[in-house]
């Protein structure tokens, strides 16, 4: 997914009258909740895999180039494809890494 | 207007959603078979699943107008236990005369596993056999990448597949392109958190077109949305498409891809009804 020019029918002045809002309020929680990692009683987390990938994903929030939504959602992937020995649990995690990181612990 | 959502597991809904879901328009939903919440123990278990869908869930449904139709699978989260799925598989066959059952599903990959592989493909083998239509789940958030170049790899290597005959479901911005590219039809699901929210379905559809393209709530016993494909249409309005795509999406691609079962029909004073 990279520009795709055009494919939106609304002006950008539509899209700004529409739907800032709504996405004004979506930053502000994602603030808010960095602020609140950083109030937390223990800062025990820093380091987590998925805390590593969501400032990873901020970072490309801020690019000036298009196709962000297909980056970030590899940066939130398993980029291998070889298949496991056998199922470590049944839930995913939203973010690739856990087993790199119990390796390294 | 009307719609069809081609995956809501409505056993774990209440008659209310139902009510909701008619109201709203939709006129028939088709449920694949899915994960209870935890892993069963039996292929009993299975067999009990499988008369629930074929029988009292149509039941249940043609009270508010709605046609229900199902797919029968081991879903892929007790993929892993081969014995069991080896026992299901045996069992499946005595259920796919049904008039309801539409094909085999949503078989695919959890956390993609080599046990899960071998499920998924004696699935396929298993729809082959029996010349069913296939519905396929791919896996959730970090796994959905791997899981779905898994999937498409598998069955684009497999000459008995003809790729119209697929749903692969759950298509996200980095994987719809790949299912696309393979001639398989793309399920894209507006569910909340994990999957997709109508604006970014939309803007799949902007990018990559609106051919061999489905929505759906996929709703269940997880935080989910009945009602998600009419919130799909309200904000394809509120983009700027016309009713007619509108329509196209969650109307006409449905019957398509469905129709190619002989068992799935539209009754006529649905098909008469007014469009929007």
């Amino acid at each position: 997914m990279s520009t795709y020019p055009g494919t939106c029918p609304l002006t950008q002045q539509q899209l700004v009258d529409t739907y800032f809002m709504e996405h004004r309020t979506k930053v502000l929680d994602l603030a808010a909740y960095l602020d609140r990692m950083e109030r937390s009683i223990d800062r025990n987390a820093e380091a987590d895999f998925r805390v590593v990938a969501l400032r990873r994903a901020l970072q490309e929030l801020s690019s000036p180039e298009p196709g962000r939504v297909q980056r970030i959602q590899m940066l939130l992937s398993d980029p291998t494809l070889e298949p496991m020995l056998q199922r470590d649990q049944q839930n995913a995690f939203g973010a690739f890494g856990r087993r790199d990181q119990e390796v390294q612990e | 207007m009307k719609y069809i959502d081609i995956h809501a597991h409505m056993v774990s809904r209440t008659t209310d959603d139902y009510q909701q879901m008619a109201l709203t328009g939709c006129v028939a939903v088709t449920e694949p078979a899915f994960w209870a919440g935890y892993d069963r123990t039996s292929a009993a278990a299975f067999a009990d699943y499988f008369r629930h869908l074929t029988e009292f869930e149509s039941q249940r449904a043609a009270k508010y107008g709605i046609d229900h139709y199902t797919w029968l699978c081991l879903n892929p989260k007790e993929g892993e236990d081969r014995a069991l799925a080896h026992e299901v598989l045996n069992i499946i066959p005595q259920f796919l005369d049904h008039p309801t059952v539409l094909g085999i599903g949503e078989i695919g990959l959890n956390r993609v596993t080599r046990n899960e592989l071998a499920t998924f493909t004696d699935h396929v083998d298993l729809a082959m056999q029996h010349r069913q239509l296939i519905h396929i789940h791919t896996p959730h958030l970090e796994d959905k990448y791997k899981g779905t170049k898994v999937i498409v790899d598998t069955l684009a290597a497999d000459s008995r597949i003809e790729p119209a005959r697929v749903m692969v479901d759950h298509v996200e911005e980095h994987t719809i392109e790949m299912v696309l590219a393979q001639g398989f039809w793309a399920g894209i699901t507006l569910y909340p958190m994990t999957k997709v929210s109508p604006g970014r379905a939309i803007d799949l559809i902007e990018i990559y077109g609106s051919e061999r393209v489905c929505v759906a709530s996929a709703c269940d016993w997880g935080p989910s949305e009945p009602i998600a494909v009419p919130h799909f249409i309200f904000e394809m309005r509120r983009r700027g498409h016309p009713d007619r795509l509108i329509h196209k999406i969650v109307y006409e691609n449905p019957v398509e891809f469905l129709s190619q079962s002989p068992k799935f029909h539209i009754r006529q004073e649905q098909a008469d009804a007014v469009l929007y």
